[in-house]
Formats: C-alpha cells, structure tokens, sequence
C-alpha cells in the first residue's frame, strides 16, 4: 500500500528507518490510542461503580419501592466461558499466524477459523446476556450500572464484532490462497488488534463481573 | 486443545513456537480459572469460613492475576517479547499515562461525593 | 539515476514542474504537498469565519446594555468563535504544516500512509462543514466550547445545538487521530538516512510531539462525547443529577482532554519559531538538547495539570495544591524554550524580515500569556480571576499572540517554497505592525477589566460598572487586526499574479526543504539526502565552503515511483460523516436506526475499496 520509493540498490526500496515496517508501527499505535479509549470508559464505570439510586445491581439482590424482587444480574458461569473461549481464540491466532509465516495454508485456514468461531460464539454471548439483562428489567436507562455497564461491555463488543469481521476477511483471502507468507503481515496486523481486544476483556472480566 | 496436523515441511521450525504457545494458552487458562475460583470462594455459594479472611486480598489478588493474563498475552502472543523495543514503548507508555488518568479520576471523584455528602 | 534533468523549456510547462492538474487531480490527491494546501485554503478560510463570529461579538461588547446580538445569538457566536478557532483553524492550519514541511524536512517522499492523509483532510473538511451547517438550522451551537453538563443535558438544552457541536467533535476527532497515527509513523520511520532523532529539525521534534499528544488526549473526549450523547439521546444519567450522575464527570473528562489540547495548539507554533529564529539570526538554535526534553516534559506534565480548570469547583485544598504544584511546575520547561530562544538570538546577526518579526512578536506575547497563565495556578487567585475576562486575555496571548503568531510566521517563511513565490515585504511588515497593535489593543485590557470583574462568556454589561471605554478600546483593536489580516489576503492576491520563480533557498535556510526547488516536484528529492548532522543544510554549506548552494535542478521523475492518486478516502471520509449525521438524526427521531447501518455499510464499503484497491 505504501510506495514511498528510495532511488536506493535494490532490495532496499523499502527500507526504513528502523527497519521496522511501518503497518505494523502503525497498527500498535493505533492499539496504544485505544488504550486511553478504554482507560476512559473503564473509569467511567469503577466512578459510577455502586452509585446506582436504584436496581437491578450486579452483585446484590434488590427489592424495588413496588415490591419488585431482583436477583444479582452479572451471571458468571456464562461470561467464564465467553472469557475462556476469546482466550483461546488468542492462542488460535496466533497459531495461525505462525501457519501463515510458514506458508501452511491448512495451518492458517484451520487456526483462523478457530479464531473466528471463538470470537462469534463471544459476541453472541454478550448478545444473549444483553438480551436477558432487558429482560430483566435492566436497560441503558435504568440506572448508572445499566447505563455504565453497557457501554464499557457494549463498545468492547463493538471492537469485538470489527475483529470479527476483519478476521473473516482475511479467512477468505487465506481460502483463496492470497495470503503467502510475503503478505502474513496483514494478518499480523489483524491479530494484535484481535490480541488486544482480548487483553481489555482480561481487564474488563474481573472489574465487572468479579469484584464487588 | 488438538493441534491441527500441517502439511508444510517446516515443522520442525513451527514446533518450539507452537508448544510455547500452548503453554501460555494453559496458563491463561488456570489464571482464569484461579480468578474465578477466587471469586467463588470469597463471595459465591462456596464461600467457607475462609471467606472473611481472604476479602482485604481479594482485589489485590484479582488484579495481581489479570495483571499477570495481560503481560503474558502481550509478551508472548504479541511478541512483545521477542520484537523490537519500540513496539514495547508504544505500548507501554499509554498504559502508563492511562494508569494514571483512572487512579486519578477514581480519587478526585471518590473525594469529590464524599466531600459533597459530609462537607 | 535513472530520473534526467529537464531543460529550461520543459520546466516552464505543468508537466515539467510533474504536476497533475485539474479538479479531480486535487479531489484523488494523495500528495502531502497538495494536501496540506488544501488543509491551509480550507483552514485559513475558517479562520476568517471565525475571526468575524470575533468581530460581531466585538461589536455587541463595544457598547454597555447593547442590543445588536440577543443572548441566545451571543452564545453561538461564542462557542463557535471558540470552537472554529480551536479546531478549525489553529489545529489544520498546524496540519497544514505538518503535510507540506515533515516529509521535506526528514527526508522523505511523502507520509507513511498517503491515502489516510487524504482521508484526514476529507474528513476534517466534511467536520467543519458539518458543524458550521448548523447555521442553516438556526441551532448553531451555544453551550460554550467546553460543553459544561448539565447544561448539555437534553432538559436544558432540547434543540440540536448541542447536538451538531458534539457530533461535529466526534468526526473531527476520527481526522485528527487518523492524521496523528500518519505522522507518527512518518517521522519514526521514513527519516532519510543518517537523520536521528536527535538531528531531526526542531519543528519536527515539536510535530512528533503534538502527535502523541492528539494520539492520548483525542481518545479521552471521543469517550465523554460518546457519555453525553447516551444522556443525550438514549436517556443514560452519566451527567444527570437525578438519574444518580454528576456533572463535575463531564469536566474531568472534558480537562483530560481539553488540557493536553492546548499543548496540541502551541507545540506546532513552538516549533516553526525555533525554525524561523536561527535562519533569521543565522545562529544554530541554542540548547537544541533541552529543547527536546523541555518538549516532552511539557507533553507528559500535561496529562497532570487539567484540574487546573477546575478550581472554582470545590475540589477540597489536597487536589487544588496537587493541582497547582504541577501547574506551576509545567512553566519550567516552558520558560527553559523561551530563553532558548532568546540565547538563540543573543549575538546573533539579526534579519528583521517578516518572518522573523512575527517570531520575535510571538516570543513576547507568549511571555506575556505565559505569566497570566502562572498567575491562574494559584487557585486563591484564580478564584477572582476564573470566568473573567482576565482568563480570556490569557487564552488569547497564548492562542494568539503564540499560536497564530507563529503559524503566520511560518506562512511568511515557507511561502516561498510552498508556492514558489514570496510575499511583499513591505506589505508584510505592514499585516506584522497591525497585527501586533490591533492585537495589544485589543487584548491587553482584558487584563484590567477582568480583574475589575467583568464575567466571561455574558451577552452584555450595564452600565455604570466601568466597562465601557475599556470595552470600546478593545473592539477597535479587533477591527484593526482584522484590517490586518485584510493586508495579508492583498499580498496574497498580489502575489499569486506573479511569476513562480522564486528561489529554492531564499533565507539561507539549515534544513533540507531548502534544498529542493519552489515548489518541489512530486517526488520531493531527485535522490533521497543522506544526512550527516545537525541543521543538515549549513552542514552542506560549511563543507563546501559556500553560503548558498546552486539553483538545484528540475527532474524528469522517471523511475521514480509514486503512489497512484485515490478516491477512495472521500468515499470513506463521507461514509464517516453520513454515520454520524444519521446519529443526528435518530437522535431527535427524525430517521431511524436504519440511516445509521446504511451509513456504517457505506462506509465499510469505502473502506473496502480502499484497502483492495491495487497498490500504487
């Protein structure tokens, strides 16, 4: 994509000055600017953690002016597995990777649609979760928690569903045999994002769900 | 997890980097597992007597472990450990000044409602 | 080399300058050079809008319980005279800057990712327009550049004001953040070789910089905006007293950002200045060293200092000392630059050309602004002056007297090279004088008024406070300087009309942009420069004995590879604007969540496109 040409010798056409390539610079500057985006979000929700006026709350039961009784909302069992599965889905990408680097179309197709499949199954977690919480009587407006809660969860799944279909593109250009080991960078690029979703979630997981 | 037999003749090459892999992906796992356990052993159903005791660490464990999730994915699985320093600095210092934005925020605003209530 | 010199006759052509021309050449633009044309046109235009939403504000002020503007009209013009400023004119016109000068000045043929500069620039014209439309609806923004909750809130603010300003921010914020990974990239890794870090040209060090600022501070509002158009539009209470939220949240968010942000405005400034001093006192600049790490002290401090804003709110004493301490703390570094300069031009041999007054102008006035500024750490004293228009002195001497100051010192600088002409001296000192006046008149009594409690952001004033002549003083100033900047546009218009020959270095110039023809080629260089030390071009000089190096040649550009042109960065950049202006229209029901995925698919689309189209 980059064409900034050098009369140099050939072979050093591109060379930089680090000799680094510069999408891949790129990509982790990207991922440390979206480090401050979910700083800020993830202090959104610890300032309005346990500020809420009334329920449903994530961890304590809660009986409403009308006699309404709820439940603790967060469910752990679920998310563990989503957190379990989007873990995984790290180890498989970067498995893949290493196929592509390695010019083992098999290797990057198979590991890469591990990937996907984790990721999906995550978002359709969350979309189930959500789902439930409405249900439940816990929407954006109910309170700071709702409000708060789905947002953090809400944007990261966004990030998520971008990987997702990021990944699934490459999966079909990888089909397609267009993705030689020349070319791994693009899936390189396209795996430290994906490494980096998974590392807010590590973050996310406890301050949400674990802690009180 | 059954790793996926590869056609390619460099597996030799492949291996070591596969196994170290796995081996990160196993102890992403236990850590998670660990939390969890954590959790359901100072506030969920199978809280014991130990319960009480554990709860000043609780937090402080709990970060310890995603903190150590964190370092392990970005090392291994992003190659921090392995690639050019660079890519480690513009990493790390976000973190840092994104560190410093939420401890900050959490005591001007914990200070801020308390002041507001008794002041 | 496969690239041959041209002959006189084929320079004189188009082609021979290796320009494409026409409309669509400057809508598929993935030029640096062109693009920051289009950023300095299109910002300089804005900044005219700007400078007139001043002078109507002017107007209504020059006259104690006047009735030329009603409240309501009062409060758009001053938030939009703010916000146009800030974002529409300091920072493009900084951006235009950083586009044409980063790649000459390293070395380079064009920034590390063409297309994303496009995008940015496309973006940042369709944010503008965004914002300014608007006006059509009759809900121009008015709650103040700082968008304080819960004025914000939909209950107090119902009509779409709020609204365009907080949208029109989010798409602003995409074009900076694109443009910062850009010119990041850039300059750690397309630097010629033998260009260090730390034989970098100073305005590059002081671009770096800015960038990992926009790179740390943008994300920050992206998410406060994001709160507000939840409370806004889907009924959260993040700022909603009632719902259980507060709205000091919103003004640390907005500070977090809001203060880096200024750092953002000036370091450019800061930058073009400690390139125009030495070349205009032909002296290295001093202290390049400190320099450097005074900069990226400022850049880290920045992110401890923003509660500064906040001292009238009631924090408790621990976070007003806190917050002071590191306030008063971030002058050092500062004061280190200007004695710099300074001792930059201590023995010097001084051209008083019209750069160079408008460098040293901007040295005085931002000492000037600077010792206001320590004057607000002290929050028993800020406590009279905050909200007054003591602060608005402040912030003008700074933003003015520094930030536009040193950006018109550097178009007086790099004019020739960008246009391959130079401006009227004559008319130049002229705009340099009116500025400079216009500007004192205008702004130094503020000072005065302000501490005898005149308040900030107020329609009108009665009479009897003795505000009047002071008032009235001050809108004179700011006729005077927009006369000055009606002097700079007949120089500009004079001087499009005549021939493009200016010469490649007409300062005695130290960097390597000096070195190539005015206006460059495409290319920039006929072969990439090897760097071997500090201020690159009197290192040239000195080794061969000369104080000016010969006309350097036009080439053919054969063999010589640049990226193809691409219109796939409007597409996107108006796929980015239609997402956000369906949100507008969800937001006050006037279309359904189905405008916003087609706006999302549309840009999808171009970014598709983008991203398959055949590499250049």
């Amino acid at each position: 994509m980059t064409a900034v040409a050098h009369d140099v010798p050939h072979g050093l056409e591109h060379a930089t000055a680090t000799g680094l390539d510069s999408r891949k610079l790129a990509i982790w500057t990207f991922i440390g600017s979206e480090c401050m985006f979910f700083a800020t979000l993830i202090s959104n929700y610890l300032v309005n953690k346990g500020r809420s006026l009334v329920g449903p709350f994530p961890h304590e039961p809660w009986t409403s002016p009308s006699g309404e009784h709820f439940k603790p909302i967060l469910e752990i069992p679920l998310v563990t597995l989503g957190t379990a599965l989007l873990l995984f889905s790290s180890l498989f990408v970067v498995l893949a990777l290493s196929g592509a680097q390695r010019g083992s179309r098999k290797a990057l197709v198979g590991w890469l649609g591990a990937t996907i499949f984790c990721g999906i199954f995550f978002v359709g977690m969350q979309v189930y979760e959500f789902t439930h919480f409405v249900h439940e009587g816990l929407t954006l407006k109910t309170n700071l928690f709702g409000a708060s809660f789905y947002t953090l969860t809400g944007f990261h799944g966004t990030h998520v569903t971008i990987g997702v279909i990021w990944l699934l593109t490459l999966w079909i250009l990888g089909l397609r045999g267009k993705i030689p080991p020349s070319k791994s960078l693009n899936l390189e690029m396209a795996a430290l994002y994906w490494h980096f979703v998974d590392v807010v979630w590590i973050i996310i997981f406890p301050v949400v769900y674990l802690i009180k | 997890m059954e790793a996926h037999a590869t056609t390619s003749g460099h597996q030799e090459h492949a291996h070591p980097r596969a196994a170290v892999y796995a081996k990160v992906g196993l102890i992403l796992f236990v850590l998670t597992a660990l939390e969890v356990g954590l959790y359901e052993f100072t506030y969920g159903e199978h809280a014991g007597p130990t319960a009480s005791a554990i709860q000043p660490f609780f937090v402080p464990l709990l970060l310890l472990m995603s903190a150590a999730k964190f370092a392990l994915v970005a090392m291994f699985y992003m190659h921090l450990k392995q690639d050019s320093k660079l890519f480690t600095g513009i990493f790390v210092f976000p973190l840092t000044i994104a560190a410093v934005i939420i401890v900050g925020l959490m005591i001007l605003m914990a200070y801020h409602m308390w002041f507001a209530r008794t002041g | 080399m496969a690239t041959r010199v041209l002959d006189q006759h084929q320079v004189q052509t188009a082609a021979g300058y290796g320009e494409k021309t026409g409309l669509w050449s400057w809508i598929t633009t993935v030029d640096h050079k062109r693009i920051g044309v289009l950023y300095g046109a299109t910002a300089f235009l804005f900044f005219l809008l700007g400078g007139i939403e001043a002078l109507l504000i002017r107007i209504q002020l020059g006259s104690p319980d006047n009735t030329f503007l009603s409240p309501e009209r009062y409060n758009e013009l001053f938030t939009m005279h703010g916000t146009t400023m800030i974002f529409l004119a300091i920072m493009p016109l900084s951006a235009m800057f950083f586009n044409y000068m980063i790649p000459l000045q390293i070395g380079a043929r064009d920034v590390a990712f063409p297309r994303l500069n496009a995008f940015s620039y496309w973006v940042f014209l369709l944010g503008g327009l965004f914002l300014n439309i608007s006006w059509l609806f009759n809900a121009a923004p008015d709650q103040g550049w700082f968008g304080y909750a819960n004025l914000t809130s939909r209950q107090y603010s119902p009509g779409m004001n709020v609204d365009f300003w907080m949208l029109g921010l989010q798409i602003l914020g995409i074009a900076s953040l694109a443009a910062a990974v850009n010119f990041f990239v850039t300059i750690i890794n397309l630097r010629a070789p033998g260009m260090k870090l730390m034989r970098m040209p100073m305005f590059v060090w002081m671009s770096f910089i800015t960038q990992v600022l926009l790179l740390l501070a943008f994300p920050v509002i992206t998410v406060a905006l994001i709160l507000l158009m939840f409370d806004r539009f889907f009924g959260t209470h993040f700022f909603v007293p009632s719902g259980g939220g507060d709205p000091i949240l919103w003004q640390h968010l907005f500070w977090i950002f809001g203060h880096p942000e200024v750092y953002i405005l000036i370091l450019p400034a800061f930058g073009i200045i400690s390139e125009v001093l030495p070349v205009f006192s032909r002296k290295p600049l001093f202290g390049y060293a400190a320099m450097v790490f005074s900069g990226v002290f400022i850049a880290f401090l920045g992110f401890g200092v923003w509660s500064h804003h906040m001292f009238a709110t009631g924090m408790g004493p621990i976070a007003d000392t806190f917050f002071a301490l590191t306030t008063m703390l971030i002058a050092i570094p500062t004061g280190v630059k200007i004695f710099n300069w300074i001792g930059t031009m201590w023995g010097g041999s001084l051209q008083f050309r019209t750069p160079m007054l408008f460098a040293i102008g901007f040295i005085a006035m931002f000492i000037i602004g600077g010792l206001s500024g320590v004057m607000h750490s002290e929050p028993p004293a800020d406590l009279q002056q905050t909200d007054t228009y003591f602060i608005v002195a402040h912030f003008h001497y700074v933003m003015f007297g520094g930030s536009i100051f040193g950006i018109t010192a550097g178009a007086y600088y790099w004019w020739p090279k960008m246009f391959g002409r130079l401006l009227n001296e004559g008319l130049g000192k002229l705009h340099f004088w009116l500025m400079l006046i216009g500007f004192n008149v205008t702004f130094f009594p503020m000072h005065f008024v302000g501490l005898h409690g005149m308040p900030r952001r107020t329609y009108t004033y009665p009479a009897g406070l003795g505000f009047e002549t002071l008032n009235r003083i001050e809108t004179v100033g700011a006729f005077i300087l927009g006369l000055s900047f009606l002097v700079f546009l007949i120089n500009v218009v004079q001087t499009w009309r005549k021939p493009r020959n200016a010469p490649a270095d007409p300062w005695n110039g130290a960097t390597l942009e000096w070195s190539i023809p005015s206006p460059p080629q495409e290319w920039n260089f006929a072969q990439i420069p090897v760097v071997h030390g500090r201020d690159a071009l009197w290192e040239v000089k000195r080794e061969q004995g000369r104080t000016a190096l010969p006309e350097p040649a036009r080439v053919s550009g054969a063999g010589i590879h640049m990226p193809n042109p691409s219109y796939w960065p409007l597409v996107s950049a108006i796929g980015v604007t239609a997402v956000f202006a369906s949100l507008m229209a969800l937001g006050h029901d006037k279309a359904g969540a189905w405008l916003v995925v087609a706006s999302v698919a549309l840009l999808f689309f171009g970014i598709y496109r983008w991203a398959f189209e055949p590499a250049g």
